[in-house]
């Protein structure tokens, strides 16, 4: 292993991990709801009355951000290097894990592990292996 | 008020990934990729989240409605299955295929990628999925 220190950013990260922890404290304070992105996004697909609202505010406060970050100064531009084929398949895992594991990395990894849940922790700990191990097939033993 | 809110926390939720550098895909998985030229950032992004939501979660458990009088929703399931270990391992390749978990997904969409666009239709697909095979047949 060797540090990427060309890439490494622990004041911007930490920086913007308080707003993460900020938003999640704000959410479950005020309205009593853990701050998971799967469990918000994916309950609107089982819609029950007086249920969707929120999640629908939540969901639009995401996709939002962007725009209100381009308000204060330039948006960062992401690398997504991944083709348009792995992107779905990477899309129907991620939909179909996180619903299967009630939780992803806001709702287990923050979320969870805040509130020290052994299940998040076992959670967090399966995805975090699962994706080491993922990115160490792809990128040294498949060399893609 | 709670509308509000939620809306709310998912802006700060999404401004808290574009700072951190989660909602670019290079950047987490040069964090998962232990092997190569490992950037260890994403780390202090966990670090900066549950310093600060252990303490709100601390307050939350000892109260039975939030500060705005919403009943206190914490998740009560105990049990470690199959359907949980399974299920992450699932959600763990598919985040290490492409770098994109469910909030960046969302925040790289906003963002106009349309790389992010077909990221999410195709994780709702997935999660529609869920729903179909969970939902639809009476389970015994």
């Amino acid at each position: 292993m060797s540090i990427d220190w060309n890439h490494f950013t622990p004041l911007a990260s930490l920086a913007g991990g308080a707003l993460i922890g900020i938003a999640a404290a704000m959410f479950v304070l005020l309205n009593g709801r853990i701050a998971g992105i799967s469990g918000v996004l994916g309950g609107l697909l089982r819609p029950s009355k007086g249920d969707i609202g929120w999640r629908a505010a939540f969901v639009l406060g995401l996709v939002g951000a962007p725009s209100v970050y381009l308000l204060f100064t330039s948006l960062p531009h992401p690398q997504i290097d991944a083709g348009y084929g792995t992107l779905v398949l990477a899309g129907l895992l991620v939909g179909l894990g996180t619903r299967y594991s009630s939780g992803c990395t806001s709702g287990h990894g923050v979320c969870g592990l805040s509130r020290l849940s052994p299940r998040s922790l076992v959670a967090t700990g399966a995805f975090m292996g699962a994706g080491f191990a993922t990115v160490f097939v792809v990128r040294h033993l498949l060399g893609i | 008020m709670t509308l509000f809110v939620s809306l709310l926390a998912g802006l700060v939720f999404g401004l808290g990934l574009i700072v951190s550098g989660m909602a670019d895909p290079a950047k987490v998985l040069g964090f998962l990729d232990l092997a190569g030229r490992w950037d260890p950032s994403l780390a202090f992004v966990m670090a900066g989240a549950i310093g600060i939501a252990s303490i709100a979660f601390l307050a939350a458990r000892r109260r039975s409605v939030s500060l705005l009088g919403a009943a206190m929703r914490l998740p009560s399931a105990r049990e470690i299955d199959r359907r949980l270990v399974l299920g992450s391992l699932v959600f763990g390749v598919g985040w290490g295929i492409a770098g994109f978990c469910p909030g960046p997904g969302l925040v790289a969409l906003g963002m106009g990628e349309s790389k992010a666009f077909v990221f999410v239709l195709a994780m709702l697909a997935g999660m529609g999925l869920f729903e179909l095979i969970e939902h639809r047949a009476p389970r015994a």
